[in-house]
């Protein structure tokens, strides 16, 4: 399952930016952007996360997962198109081979939801 | 609450992705082009390797970074045509990671002079799925896929072979016993990955390991075309985004 060490680079990705922040702040939320044109299936990801997490930095955190179409760019049609993974990749209308992806190979981080580390001093957004 | 911007957008696989840019930087300056080679397991890449060092041996001084089990006798047969073979710790991962791999050229570095090298080869762990996304710090992807695999792994595991620069299609000596279809492979890579360098080998006969040679030393420094520029899974986004 590699969504095992996706994970851990994940933890990795978030954990070299955690440790340089003067005040650690608590992650409440880890919100990323999958692409459906990845290696990554989102359901094991959450579940690894959950399983990997316990006594880390991130041992409160929930893992929330926004999926992102597959879009390739046909420039012979000057067309968008949705290729049919593990069946049909090129342009469906005139059969040129998959050019440009717009969107499916995001693997991001798309945004953290933190908490003060003292509950009792007031809110603020940066 | 609040919300983090500074970290908003960066790539979940970001610390690897730095981790394969310091070993390319490396590589650089030391003079080495490196090879991820990646397959299925039993897709031949040791015997591709073993073929590779006896052709190129006079004229490149070449290494072996193993990630995949071998066994003791596959290394003794690699290191016979002079080439160190650094068996790295993979423990039971999947694929390796540009740390790993840093290890390997720790290795490297402290039992042998790395400006002596030319060609380094990266033998990934056998799997098709995840040393796809995960570079090491090459210059270019190599994927190997065996006749006996099925023409449609191309359609079922598309990341690996969108990143390939080279397609080796592997034991074609065995092509007419299972009914594989090779023209059928070439169009299916070709519909995800129209930039790929394709070429049909077969170990046991020699078929296609000149062009395959051809191919490897036109990727060194000075043969490499201007033009060409590995684009990696993140300029890929970063092109896209």
């Amino acid at each position: 399952m590699h969504e095992v060490d996706m994970t851990k680079a994940l933890f990795n990705s978030i954990e070299d930016w955690w440790v340089s922040q003067p005040e650690r702040p608590e992650v409440e939320t880890v919100h990323l952007l999958v692409g459906d044109f990845t290696c990554v299936e989102p359901d094991s990801l959450v579940f690894a996360f959950d399983a990997q997490k316990q006594g880390t930095f991130l041992g409160s955190a929930t893992l929330e997962i926004e999926r992102v179409p597959f879009v390739a760019h046909c420039h012979t049609c000057q067309e968008d198109y949705s290729p049919a993974i593990e069946h049909h990749y090129s342009c469906p209308t005139c059969q040129s081979p998959l050019d440009d992806i717009k969107s499916g190979r995001e693997l991001k981080i798309s945004r953290l939801d933190c908490r003060e580390l003292s509950a009792s001093q007031p809110v603020t957004a940066h | 609450m609040h919300q983090i911007a500074d970290i908003e957008g960066m790539n979940l696989l970001q610390a690897n992705q730095d981790g394969a840019d310091h070993n390319r930087a490396h590589f650089d300056a030391w003079g080495i082009t490196c090879f991820n080679l990646m397959s299925s397991p039993g897709a031949g890449k040791t015997a591709l390797l073993e073929k590779t060092l006896g052709a190129l041996c006079d004229r490149h001084a070449i290494a072996v970074i193993e990630g995949d089990m071998t066994t003791q006798l596959d290394a003794d047969r690699l290191r016979s045509f002079g080439a160190p073979v650094i068996p790295i710790t993979t423990g039971r991962a999947c694929h390796l990671d540009s740390k790993m791999v840093a290890g390997g050229m720790q290795i490297l570095k402290e039992e042998h002079d790395p400006h002596r090298f030319d060609i380094v080869f990266v033998e990934n762990v056998g799997n098709l799925v995840c040393p796809a996304e995960f570079e090491v710090g090459e210059h270019a992807k190599v994927a190997l896929l065996s006749v006996t695999e099925g023409d449609d792994k191309p359609l079922k595991y598309p990341i690996m072979f969108r990143e390939a620069d080279c397609l080796l299609i592997s034991k074609t000596d065995l092509a007419p016993y299972v009914d594989a279809d090779i023209e059928r492979i070439r169009e299916n890579v070709r519909a995800i990955n129209p930039r790929a360098t394709i070429i049909p080998i077969s170990v046991k006969t020699g078929e296609g390991l000149d062009e395959w040679y051809r191919w490897l030393e036109h990727q060194l420094p000075g043969q490499r075309p201007s033009s060409h520029q590995h684009m990696s899974h993140q300029d890929e986004i970063a092109a896209v985004t």
